[in-house]
C-alpha cells in the first residue's frame, strides 16, 4: 500500500477530567476517500479540530507525508495544505462565488485585486471537478442552492492547492439529487490525488463513496476497515459498540 | 440560507446551462444580454439604490409642480449644499452599519471635535489648519475608542455609542460653556458651503470625473484581457461616461449660471461638491477594490466564515469605527461652514437622520449590503423633502412625519426585495 498522506498514532485530548480522544489512529491516503464514523460524542469533532490545528492535541504523533509536524494553530494545517469544509458551511452570502472562493487570499497587484485572473482560476476550479449547475462565476451565493454552495465551499479547497481535505457532514442538508452530486465531488476531488477524510451519519453515503472506514467509538478507533471487505452490519455494530473489530487495522 | 429555504431549493429541478468551456461571469453578450441580466437581479432582490432614485425623481416632479422656486437655479445650488452634511454623515456611516453595527455618536463625536476646534482658534487663538487638526484627532481617537470597546471587548455598538451620545452633549456644554456660542470667522472654513468654484473649475472637475471613468474602466478591461477572461461589450463604457458627462454637463451648466438676487454675482459649483465627490470617490475605491473593503463586506455577511478564511475581523471591525468617526468630523465641518457659528447642540440631531439616509438608499441594517452613493442618494431624497416642503411653507412637523413615511417606506421595500431574493414568500 502507498504511503498515507497523514497519519495520526496515539493522540490524545481531554477536556479536564473528560478523555475525549484516548490513543487514537489514523490514516489517510492520496487519492483515497477515508469516511470518519462514529455515534454522537464519539470524538469525531475534536479529532477534526486537531487537524485543522484549531483545538491542538495533548498528546500522540501526526506525521504528514512522513514527517512528523505540529499543529498548533490554523495558519500551521493551512501551511502544510489541511483544508476543514466545515458543515455550516463558511460561505458569505452577500459576496459571488469568485468573492467567496479567494477570501482571506486574494489576488492583488498594486493592492487593488485582480480580478480576470480570480475569476479565470475559479471558472477553473469549478470546472476541475466537473461542476455543471453553476451558471456564472458572479453569481451572488445567497442565490445557490444547498448543494451548489457545498460544492463552493469545497472547489475553495481546490484554489488552494490543498493536499488534504476534511468534509464534516457534506450531505447532512442536501436532498437526494443533491446529495448524489456532491458525492461524486468528493470522488472527483479524490482523483486530483488529494487525500479526503469524510465525517458522515449517513452510511449509504459512506459505503458509496469511501474507500477506507474508520470507526470512532467512546474516543477509540475501534476499526479501520476497507469498504469491500466489511458490511452495512458491521459498521454499525462498531459504531454502536455491539460488535467487536477483530482484524488488523486496514 | 434559512432551512426552508434550503429545503426548496433540493426538490427544485437544477438548471443545466449548456457546458461551455469556461463558467460564465455575467458580462456575457451584447447590451441586450446585459439589460436582461440586470433586470433578473432586480427581480432577485438586488435593488440597490433603484428605489431611492426613484423617489428622488417623484419626489423632484411633485415639489417642481408645487412650486415655482424648486427648480430654480438657485435653489439647485441650495439643495447641495442643505445635503452636504448628512451626504457626509451618512457615507460615514455606511461604514459601520456594513458591518451590521450602528454608530449613534456620530453626529456629536464631530460636534465635539467642532466645539474643540472653535474653542482653540477663537480662545486660545491658535492657528485654524492645526486646530482643525486637533478636531480631526479627536475624530479617530473616538473611533479608536468605540472600535476598542465593540471589536476587543465586544459590548454591543449600539451601548457603547449611546453612552458616548449621551457623554458628548456633556462633553460640547463643558467645552463652549452653558449657552455659550462662537462665530465661524476663518474665510477658508466659511468657504466650504457659502463659495464656490470659478466657471472654469466647476468644467475641469467635470472633465477630471469623465476622464478617470473612462480610465478606471478602460484599466480593467485591459487588466481581465491580460488575465484571458471575457469583458462586457464596449459599449456599455461609452454609455456609461457619456451618462456621466450629460448628467454632470446639466448640473455643472445649472451652476455656471448666474443664481444671485442683488448686484453681486453668484455663480459656479459649490467648493464642497468637488470635496465630497473626491471623498465618495475614494471611499467606493477603498471599498469596491481593496482587500480592506472586501473583508468589511464579508465580515458583515458572515463574520464566522470571514474569521476562518484568515480574515483579522477584530481589526476590521475597529478602523471601520475609526473611519466613520472620521469623517462624521468631515460632516460637521460641513455643518458650521454652513451654520456659520458652533453652539452646544452640534451634531446633536443629526445623527438618526444619517441612519435614515442610509437605509432610504438600500444600506441594510443587517451588514454586509449597500454602498456609499447609496446613503449619498439617500441623503439627497431626505434634504429634497425638507427643502421642498419648506418652499412649499408647511410647518416643520410635516417635514417630520413625511421623512419619517419616506424611511419606513424604504425598509419595507428593503424587507420585500429580501424576501424575494430568499424566495420563501413565492414558495410557502
Amino acid at each position: 500500500m502507498d504511503e498515507p498522506l497523514i497519519s495520526l498514532t496515539g493522540v490524545t485530548k481531554s477536556f479536564g477530567p473528560v478523555d475525549v480522544l484516548r490513543g487514537v489512529d489514523l490514516k489517510a491516503y492520496p487519492g483515497k476517500v477515508t469516511a470518519l464514523v462514529g455515534d454522537n460524542g464519539a470524538g469525531k469533532s475534536t479529532l477534526i479540530k486537531g487537524l485543522a490545528g484549531v483545538q491542538p492535541y495533548d498528546g500522540g504523533e501526526v506525521r504528514f507525508d512522513g514527517e512528523v509536524v505540529n499543529l498548533h494553530n490554523p495558519r500551521e494545517a493551512s501551511r502544510l495544505g489541511i483544508e476543514v469544509v466545515y458543515q455550516d458551511l463558511a460561505l458569505a452570502d452577500n459576496l459571488d462565488i469568485v468573492q467567496n472562493m479567494f477570501l482571506g487570499r486574494e489576488e492583488t497587484k498594486w493592492g487593488t485585486f485582480d480580478e480576470g485572473r480570480m475569476e479565470l482560476e475559479t471558472s477553473r476550479a469549478l470546472r476541475q471537478l466537473s461542476v455543471r449547475t453553476v451558471k456564472s462565476v458572479r453569481q451572488k451565493v445567497s442565490s445557490l442552492s444547498g448543494g451548489q454552495r457545498q460544492t463552493v465551499a469545497i472547489a475553495r479547497s481546490v484554489i488552494n492547492r490543498s493536499r488534504l481535505v476534511i468534509l464534516d457532514e457534506p450531505t447532512a442538508a442536501l436532498g437526494v439529487a443533491q446529495t448524489e452530486q456532491v458525492l461524486g465531488l468528493v470522488k472527483r476531488l479524490a482523483e486530483q490525488n488529494v487525500a479526503v477524510i469524510i465525517i458522515s451519519h449517513n452510511l449509504a453515503d459512506v459505503f458509496q463513496v469511501a474507500d477506507y472506514i474508520s470507526v470512532l467509538y467512546l474516543g477509540r478507533m475501534v476499526a479501520s476497515v476497507t469498504t469491500s471487505e466489511t458490511t452495512y452490519d458491521d459498521v454499525v455494530g462498531y459504531i454502536t459498540g455491539s460488535k467487536t473489530y477483530s482484524g488488523e487495522p486496514a | 440560507m434559512s432551512t426552508e429555504a434550503r429545503e426548496a431549493e433540493t426538490t427544485e429541478a437544477l438548471p443545466d446551462p449548456m457546458v461551455a468551456d469556461m463558467i460564465g461571469s455575467g458580462v456575457e453578450g451584447g447590451i441586450g444580454d446585459q439589460v436582461r441580466a440586470y433586470f433578473q437581479r432586480l427581480r432577485g432582490g438586488e435593488m440597490g439604490a433603484l428605489p431611492a432614485i426613484g423617489g428622488l425623481v417623484v419626489l423632484g416632479i411633485l415639489f417642481a409642480i408645487l412650486s415655482p422656486y424648486f427648480l430654480t437655479e438657485r435653489n439647485f445650488a441650495n439643495l447641495l449644499t442643505q445635503s452636504a452634511t448628512l451626504v457626509m454623515l451618512g457615507m460615514a456611516l455606511v461604514f459601520v452599519i456594513l458591518l451590521g453595527e450602528i454608530d449613534l455618536s456620530a453626529g456629536v463625536t464631530g460636534g465635539v471635535a467642532m466645539c474643540a476646534f472653535i474653542v482653540l482658534v477663537d480662545v486660545l487663538k491658535w492657528n485654524t489648519w492645526l486646530a482643525l487638526g486637533v478636531g480631526f484627532a479627536i475624530g479617530l481617537a473616538t473611533g479608536g475608542f468605540i472600535g476598542f470597546f465593540v471589536a476587543r471587548v465586544g459590548i454591543p455598538s449600539f451601548v457603547v455609542t449611546l453612552g458616548l451620545f449621551l457623554g458628548f452633549q456633556g462633553l460640547e456644554l463643558i467645552i463652549i460653556g452653558n449657552g455659550g456660542l462662537y462665530n465661524v470667522q476663518d474665510p477658508a472654513i466659511l468657504a466650504i458651503m457659502n463659495n464656490n468654484l470659478p466657471i472654469w473649475g466647476g468644467w475641469v472637475m467635470l472633465a477630471i470625473m469623465v476622464l478617470i471613468s473612462m480610465g478606471v474602466s478602460f484599466w480593467d478591461r485591459a487588466r481581465r484581457r491580460r488575465a484571458g477572461v471575457p469583458n462586457r461589450a464596449v459599449i456599455l463604457v461609452w454609455i456609461k461616461v457619456v451618462a456621466v458627462a450629460v448628467v454632470g454637463g446639466v448640473v455643472v451648466g445649472l451652476l455656471s449660471q448666474n443664481r444671485g438676487t442683488g448686484f453681486v454675482k453668484v455663480e459656479g459649483v459649490p467648493i464642497v461638491v468637488p470635496i465630497t465627490l473626491a471623498i465618495l470617490w475614494i471611499g467606493t475605491f477603498v471599498l469596491d477594490r481593496t482587500k480592506y473593503g472586501r473583508y468589511l463586506y464579508a465580515v458583515g455577511g458572515n463574520a464566522e466564515a470571514a474569521r476562518r478564511s484568515g480574515v483579522k475581523v477584530i481589526t476590521i471591525r475597529w478602523v471601520a469605527f475609526v473611519i466613520c468617526s472620521f469623517l462624521a468630523v468631515v460632516s460637521q465641518l460641513f455643518s458650521i461652514s454652513k451654520v456659520g457659528s458652533v453652539d452646544p447642540s452640534a451634531g446633536v440631531s443629526i445623527v438618526l437622520s444619517g441612519v435614515a439616509a442610509a437605509v432610504v438608499g438600500g444600506v441594510s441594517l443587517f451588514g454586509g449590503r449597500g454602498r456609499l452613493m447609496h446613503a449619498a442618494i439617500g441623503a439627497v431624497v431626505i434634504a429634497i423633502i425638507t427643502n421642498g416642503l419648506g418652499l412649499l411653507n408647511l410647518p416643520a412637523g410635516v417635514n417630520y412625519a413625511v421623512t419619517g413615511g419616506v424611511l419606513i417606506l424604504a425598509a419595507t421595500v428593503d424587507a420585500v426585495s429580501r424576501v424575494r431574493a430568499g424566495g420563501s414568500l413565492f414558495r410557502r
